[in-house]
């Protein structure tokens, strides 16, 4: 029997939007890969470069930030910020020789249950189509 | 300030290609406030030297320091016992850093994280601009506090030159004419009579055309 690829996604969501949308998409009983790891954050401008990395030097296969629609921000800038920090990561990444892809920033707000499960299971497809992680198969 | 940037990834990996354990030791001074080699960046790029290296199956450790200063001996001498754990030091210091290192554990390697660029400040967050090029003998009270030296491409002290479009210099659009800064203050201060008085030309064994330079203030030397 051949061996699943089952990749680990870490998502930083922003206690204010997707954290409470995976929230809503819970109580909407919508279904969405169990692959994503959920980290809250108070706002995704708390999210810096080195937990990003730290996530994909700990072998995530990919990892993405979800914070509020531009400019609902509850800190005004914070998910802005988050952009900026997650462009540099994806730089950082491409320098190391590593798929950009495998880090994402998205927007939405907390009345999008299904939109964050969509967010889930288009980024768990996109990372399972990029297979392990470069650093995961170092690893081994 | 002194201004740096990072050194490319590639370029750092390089230096310590053939080592297995490095500590990469940051700067709480200028490198700090410039945001190229204080905390935050001596973790990020142990991290992606790490990542690196997990990718080529030649797995390095790396430790974090950040000291207060690394142009300052007493500083320096934090480091003393540990120094030689290691293959190499990386320094996120200016390049003062890797050399007060490298003068204080003759026995170590230093290799530079970043390239160290200008004498500046912050104009807004996130860029920052040359403002003195370190010449030795500071002239701007000619030109209201606005210096050629380090701002005109020529260094021009008795400017404009034909370079001169729309404020801003023929080199790059980017690069404002620092002539036409200080013309249009003094015209705004109905001062521009000052600029018929033909500015000396200026001695420039005070700069970097002297040599290596030292400064030395009798009243803090100790010991003799």
């Amino acid at each position: 029997m051949s061996e699943v690829y089952e990749p680990t996604l870490i998502a930083f969501c922003c206690k204010y939007c997707a954290y409470a949308a995976a929230d809503l998409a819970g109580s909407m009983r919508l279904s969405y890969p169990s692959n994503v790891k959920i980290t809250q954050v108070p706002c995704t401008g708390r999210v810096d470069i080195i937990h990003l990395l730290k996530a994909i030097e700990n072998s995530a296969d990919g990892v993405y930030v979800a914070g509020c629609m531009e400019g609902d921000c509850h800190f005004v800038s914070g998910n802005l910020k988050a952009r900026k920090r997650v462009e540099y990561v994806k730089k950082t990444l491409t320098e190391l020789g590593i798929e950009p892809e495998r880090v994402e920033m998205f927007n939405l707000s907390s009345a999008m249950g299904p939109r964050f499960a969509e967010i889930a299971i288009d980024m768990t497809d996109r990372i399972k189509k990029l297979g392990p992680s470069p650093v995961k198969r170092g690893d081994t | 300030m002194i201004v740096a940037d990072r050194k490319p990834l590639n370029e750092i990996l390089d230096m310590v290609k053939r080592c297995n354990r490095i500590l990469v030791v940051g700067c709480k001074g200028c490198v700090t406030v410039c945001n190229v080699g204080g905390l935050k960046e001596v973790q990020i790029l142990a991290t992606s030297l790490k990542i690196a290296r997990k990718i080529g199956g030649f797995p390095l450790v790396v430790d974090e320091m950040v000291l207060e200063r690394q142009c300052d001996t007493e500083y320096i001498a934090i480091i003393k016992e540990t120094v030689t754990d290691y293959d190499a030091v990386v320094s996120m210091a200016c390049g003062v850093g890797p050399q007060f290192l490298s003068e204080a554990y003759p026995e170590q390697k230093f290799y530079p994280a970043v390239n160290t660029t200008f004498f500046g400040g912050a104009v807004s967050h996130g860029i920052w601009e040359e403002r003195c090029a370190g010449c030795g003998t500071c002239v701007i009270h000619y030109f209201d506090g606005l210096c050629p030296v380090a701002r005109c491409s020529k260094s021009l002290l008795n400017g404009p030159c034909g370079g001169s479009d729309h404020g801003k210099c023929e080199i790059s659009r980017e690069v404002d004419c620092i002539w036409d800064k200080i013309v249009r203050k003094k015209v705004e201060q109905g001062r521009l009579d000052d600029l018929l008085d033909v500015v000396p030309a200026k001695n420039w064994q005070s700069a970097r055309d002297g040599g290596p330079r030292r400064s030395r203030r009798e009243e803090l030397i100790q010991n003799g």
